[in-house]
């Protein structure tokens, strides 16, 4: 399939990623190589094969409902870029 | 004493006789360090005191007689820098993490330090553990010890050089695509990949959860087995841990059966992209094996060349949901905000300066990659595709395992390649993986161990390849190769 850069421009706004003009176009041209590449993977014919989402497919791993110990508030906000002791801040989310 | 090139396994008897003290060893390769790690850019992190401290434990533990000390109490460890750890800082090779300071231990951090295994530091990678060179982490390329312009591979490169280098007798790596066993080859070590599941992922910074696992690198097959015995096992804060006993992996090393059928992958074996020197390495390896044992035969893996391209929708797809908590809000860098400019959502806004300013560019890429091969419209053509097409590989392993018990092959299709040579071509890159992703998308255990070296001398590693749950196996195999031919690791000639 084909990439163009309006394909990346909005690519990039969907994983929250910044491009500068000299990024998107070279990101463009690298995408489209990769894509290019796995593109050989529509040959191989996979009607009715079960997609694999696992190494090896465990399935109802449970865990006891018990309290256990977690994180401590302060431990948790310990690497926190801005919080005021109690909770994270972020900036307003509209303008 | 000479202690750079001493297997883990020597060091831990000399350790238990008492002819030697963790502080003596742990000085000693503090020295080797401080002598070596700046030319090639091993260790991103050293802490001498936290080291000395940890052996000085150890010895007064041992000289009160302690009798619970484990084979590698006081045997120092080198970490990829990609494993959390609450006593070092945890960067990931990126800017994002650059201060990052984990909560908690990872699983495999916490077993280490209950085997009371002193950590030489943490280990350059590149960026997230996305590269096949170490030259994507902001402390900038590593270096090979065989020849310092060429790359360590990667992406636990720090994990394989520290070795060659002699800077530690037993590092930590993790392995998604080849990440262990590429580097290993590249730098003339031994690496292991476990079985997917047999060694916790908690605590270690997810790129693709499917595939990552964290695996051991060492000198010796024999010291493989040692680390394995203290990292693996099941842990339930890993709901894709295998809930299944853990194998004696040092006791059972010598059990090798006397007869093994050994698979050759054609589509390998004959593919033109393999260099000769390496298929020459591979060739004798395999007469070695005949005679341990060894019955060699011919199978076919008919997917092998879609390893590579599923690998890279599947594994890009999963970093771009495991990335998205790197947001500026929780932990990390966060951007400043620009001077006056007016926006929507400064929340959003945020984000997305944060992310373009916090991730380097391969980073960047995987997860536009994965962002697009996810979005609305392109999910069956390629996430679906894929998933199914790993399928078929994994079927593709279980017919070649019904006729033999381990696969050999090459680990990389060449030895070492220059630093800046693939850097700016993602897809040359990504080829780096051949040979080595098809043990990841399928769960496979799979080791790398040295076998020669090319006529300017680098090294050349031979991986082999065992069902899954058949770690024991693989390891017992690898130790056979290694007796057979009398295995001394060389001093790399750090030029």
């Amino acid at each position: 399939m084909s990439l163009s850069p309006t394909d990346v421009e909005r690519i990039a706004h969907l994983a929250r990623l910044q491009l500068s003009e000299a990024e998107l176009a070279s990101y463009s041209v690298q995408l489209q190589a990769i894509v290019t590449f796995v593109d050989q993977l529509q040959a191989v014919d996979t009607v009715g094969v079960e997609p694999m989402v696992h190494a090896i497919e465990l399935s109802n791993v449970l865990a006891a409902d018990e309290v256990r110990e977690g994180l401590s508030r302060d431990l948790a906000l310990s690497n926190s870029p801005d919080h005021d002791d109690e909770c994270f801040r972020v900036p307003a989310v509209l303008g | 004493m000479e202690w750079q090139f001493a297997s883990a396994a020597e060091i831990s008897r000399q350790l238990s006789s008492k002819q030697v003290s963790a502080t003596e060893i742990a000085k000693y390769f503090l020295s080797r360090i401080s002598k070596h790690n700046q030319a090639f850019n091993i260790f991103v992190h050293v802490d001498e005191e936290l080291v000395l401290k940890q052996a000085a434990e150890i010895d007064a533990r041992r000289a009160r007689g302690e009798s619970e000390l484990g084979a590698l109490a006081g045997v120092p460890v080198a970490i990829k820098d990609l494993l959390c750890t609450t006593d070092m800082p945890t960067t990931c090779g990126s800017r994002f993490c650059e201060k990052y300071i984990s909560p908690y231990d990872g699983t495999v951090i916490a077993k280490m330090r209950a085997a009371g295994m002193p950590w030489m530091g943490k280990t350059n990678l590149d960026e997230f553990a996305m590269g096949g060179s170490t030259e994507t982490s902001i402390f900038g390329a590593g270096r090979n010890p065989w020849d310092a312009q060429r790359t360590t591979g990667g992406s636990s490169g720090g994990s394989a050089a520290c070795l060659a280098a002699g800077l530690s007798p037993l590092a930590i790596g993790t392995d998604t695509g080849g990440s262990i066993r590429q580097p290993a080859a590249f730098c003339g070590v031994s690496g292991f990949k476990p079985t997917y599941g047999r060694v916790s992922r908690y605590g270690v910074v997810a790129f693709a959860s499917s595939l990552d696992q964290v695996g051991p690198m060492a000198h010796t097959v024999e010291d493989l087995a040692l680390a394995m015995d203290v990292i693996s096992g099941h842990d339930p804060l890993d709901s894709t841990s295998l809930p299944y006993a853990k194998p004696g992996y040092t006791t059972s090393l010598s059990q090798a059966p006397q007869r093994f059928r050994v698979g050759v992958v054609r589509e390998q074996i004959e593919s033109d992209g393999l260099n000769a020197e390496v298929k020459q390495a591979i060739l004798k390896t395999l007469d070695v094996l005949k005679e341990c044992g060894a019955d060699v035969r011919e199978v076919s893996l008919p997917h092998s060349k879609y390893w590579v391209p599923a690998y890279y929708v599947i594994a890009p797809c999963e970093a771009s949901s495991n990335l998205s908590r790197f947001d500026g809000a929780h932990f990390g860098f966060r951007a400043e905000p620009l001077e006056g400019k007016k926006s929507k959502s400064p929340l959003v806004e945020m984000y997305s300066s944060t992310r373009a300013q916090g991730f380097g560019a391969e980073v960047k890429r995987r997860i536009m990659l994965g962002t697009y091969a996810l979005s609305s419209g392109y999910y069956d053509a390629y996430y679906l595709k894929a998933l199914q097409v790993r399928r078929l590989i994994r079927q593709d392993f279980d017919r070649a395992f019904e006729d033999v018990d381990i696969l050999v092959g090459p680990t990389t299709p060449n030895t070492a390649f220059k630093i800046g040579e693939k850097v700016d071509d993602p897809v040359q890159m990504y080829l780096e993986d051949l040979y080595t992703v098809g043990a990841n998308l399928a769960g496979l255990p799979a080791l790398s161990v040295p076998c020669g070296r090319s006529q300017v001398g680098l090294p050349i590693g031979v991986q082999f390849q065992g069902r899954p749950l058949d770690d024991a196996l693989v390891l017992q195999i690898g130790h056979r190769y290694q007796q057979a031919i009398g295995w001394r690791p060389t001093p790399a000639p750090l030029s």
